[in-house]
């Protein structure tokens, strides 16, 4: 087992701390390790940490194992973590947060899949105002190279009128080029 | 009742069934739907999960226009839609800052936002009474899928029913005459989005959610989520071939359901567009 000087990691990450903490609005130091979000975590089976363990790992400043693991790539936001948890902490939202940070940080980490999807999605959304699909599932496929993922349900999905071949733009393109702006200018 | 009606991406293309059957029965229950001018896409999970402005201001956009319609209510019928709306409405009204930035945006100032947003189970839950009901649906066995999103985390929504053992749909069930069998998968996560990042999480989810509903003994499952609905659903048969099993479980919104009790016909309520199909239980339960 690795030997970890709580003080030096705590002192060196005490910058991204309170950062996380004024972004979350949640204090994981109020967790006390009752393992209630593990027991109750659906992707928890998926994960390289569990919850609880990633809540201890940030009260000990182990801020680049945190950012690198796949648990907060991978946890589906839905929140019966936040639901159990006897100190109120909302470990979801604190998961979000940690997800941002990594993401503007440009760390991808194990969670290549969801770098690919997230800028995959909201470029989408840059182009056209809404979701295409197609596009989506073609820059998804290329970018993590799996190139026959969900092919077997494309044609179904066609047949059955399901699918948009063609994205449809929104009117209001220049609003939605506005908001992407301002995120660019404000630093997110 | 003027509804603000926000179909989103998936409404328009994957998830059609619940747009059309949303609409089928909308109608004859009073309730005038008026779709969002020029709607956006909310964000999805990408949108929160990559910053924290564009998660606001996307969907903070859509509420600004709907506002302008002249509906007292809005509602986004996927849930992962409505939680964003939600949220963006609250800190428009409570986020002085948030407010400030969009507003700077788009070089607009805005009044607060006062419609309610609700998720479509609200929406429906005290329009589905016995007077409604042309043909009650008997012999059908159901368990109701709530998924995550819809109930959780209990205070940061205005959705009333209880977060770990929700009732509503229980309740619509029971008014339509459907058999609604207890179940311990009620809020169980599919793993939503994460079907696109890591297949094998979502589909062990799946195997898992399908084989509790099968041993429970229900013959369907009722959901009021287009994630869950689609998980479930479109990739049962990737479940069946990955795990060596065969289900065979349709997964039906409750609102086709509330259609069909209806007597609204199917071809009306986007039956033909499951990917289980309905049809060969329905008949087998003389329902249709």
């Amino acid at each position: 087992m690795r030997e970890i000087n709580v003080t030096q990691t705590l002192d060196k990450n005490k910058d991204f701390l309170r950062k996380l903490q004024e972004e979350s609005g949640q204090n994981p130091g109020q967790c006390f390790q009752c393992m209630k979000c593990t027991g109750g975590c659906p992707m928890q089976f998926t994960m390289d940490y569990p919850p609880s363990q990633i809540m201890r790992m940030l009260q000990d400043g182990l801020i680049d194992e945190v950012l690198n693991s796949f648990t907060i790539q991978t946890c589906a936001t839905c929140a019966t973590c936040t639901t159990r948890c006897p100190r109120d902490i909302d470990i979801a939202k604190l998961m979000d947060t940690l997800r941002v940070m990594a993401y503007h940080k440009g760390i991808v980490g194990k969670g290549k899949n969801m770098h690919v999807f997230h800028t995959t999605f909201m470029n989408s959304i840059k182009n056209h105002g809404r979701l295409y699909e197609v596009g989506l599932a073609l820059g998804l496929n290329l970018g993590t190279g799996n190139l026959l993922q969900d092919t077997d349900i494309g044609l179904p999905m066609f047949l059955k009128g399901k699918l948009n071949l063609l994205p449809h733009n929104v009117k209001g393109l220049n609003e939605i080029k506005k908001l992407y702006d301002y995120a660019k200018k404000i630093g997110e | 009742m003027k509804l603000s009606y926000y179909p989103g991406c998936g409404l328009s293309g994957s998830s059609k069934e619940l747009d059309t059957s949303i609409k089928a029965i909308s109608g004859p229950l009073g309730i005038d739907i008026v779709e969002v001018p020029d709607w956006n896409c909310c964000g999805g999970t990408s949108a929160h999960s990559t910053g924290h402005f564009l998660s606001f201001a996307l969907p903070a956009r859509n509420v600004l226009k709907a506002e302008g319609s002249g509906c007292d209510e809005f509602t986004a019928p996927c849930p992962a839609c409505y939680v964003r709306h939600y949220l963006a409405q609250k800190d428009f009204n409570e986020n002085p800052k948030m407010r400030q930035h969009i507003e700077n945006a788009l070089g607009q100032k805005f009044e607060d936002s006062d419609m309610k947003i609700k998720n479509l189970i609200e929406v429906f839950f005290d329009r589905v009474d016995s007077s409604i009901v042309k043909k009650p649906l008997k012999g059908l066995k159901v368990v109701n899928y709530y998924g995550c999103a819809l109930v959780k985390p209990p205070k940061t929504f205005g959705f009333f029913d209880d977060p770990e053992n929700p009732t509503s749909l229980e309740k619509i069930m029971g008014t339509l005459g459907v058999e609604s069998i207890d179940w311990p998968y009620k809020t169980e996560c599919c793993g939503a989005s994460l079907c696109f990042t890591n297949q094998d999480a979502v589909w062990k989810a799946g195997r898992d959610i399908l084989q509790v509903a099968k041993d429970s003994g229900a013959k369907a499952i009722v959901v009021a989520c287009t994630m869950c609905q689609m998980n479930l659903d479109m990739r049962q048969s990737q479940i069946n071939k990955k795990y060596k099993t065969n289900f065979n479980i349709p997964v039906i919104y409750f609102t086709q359901l509330i259609g069909l009790a209806m007597g609204i016909p199917l071809d009306k309520l986007g039956f033909d567009k499951l990917y289980v199909d309905a049809k060969p239980l329905l008949q087998s339960l003389n329902l249709i």
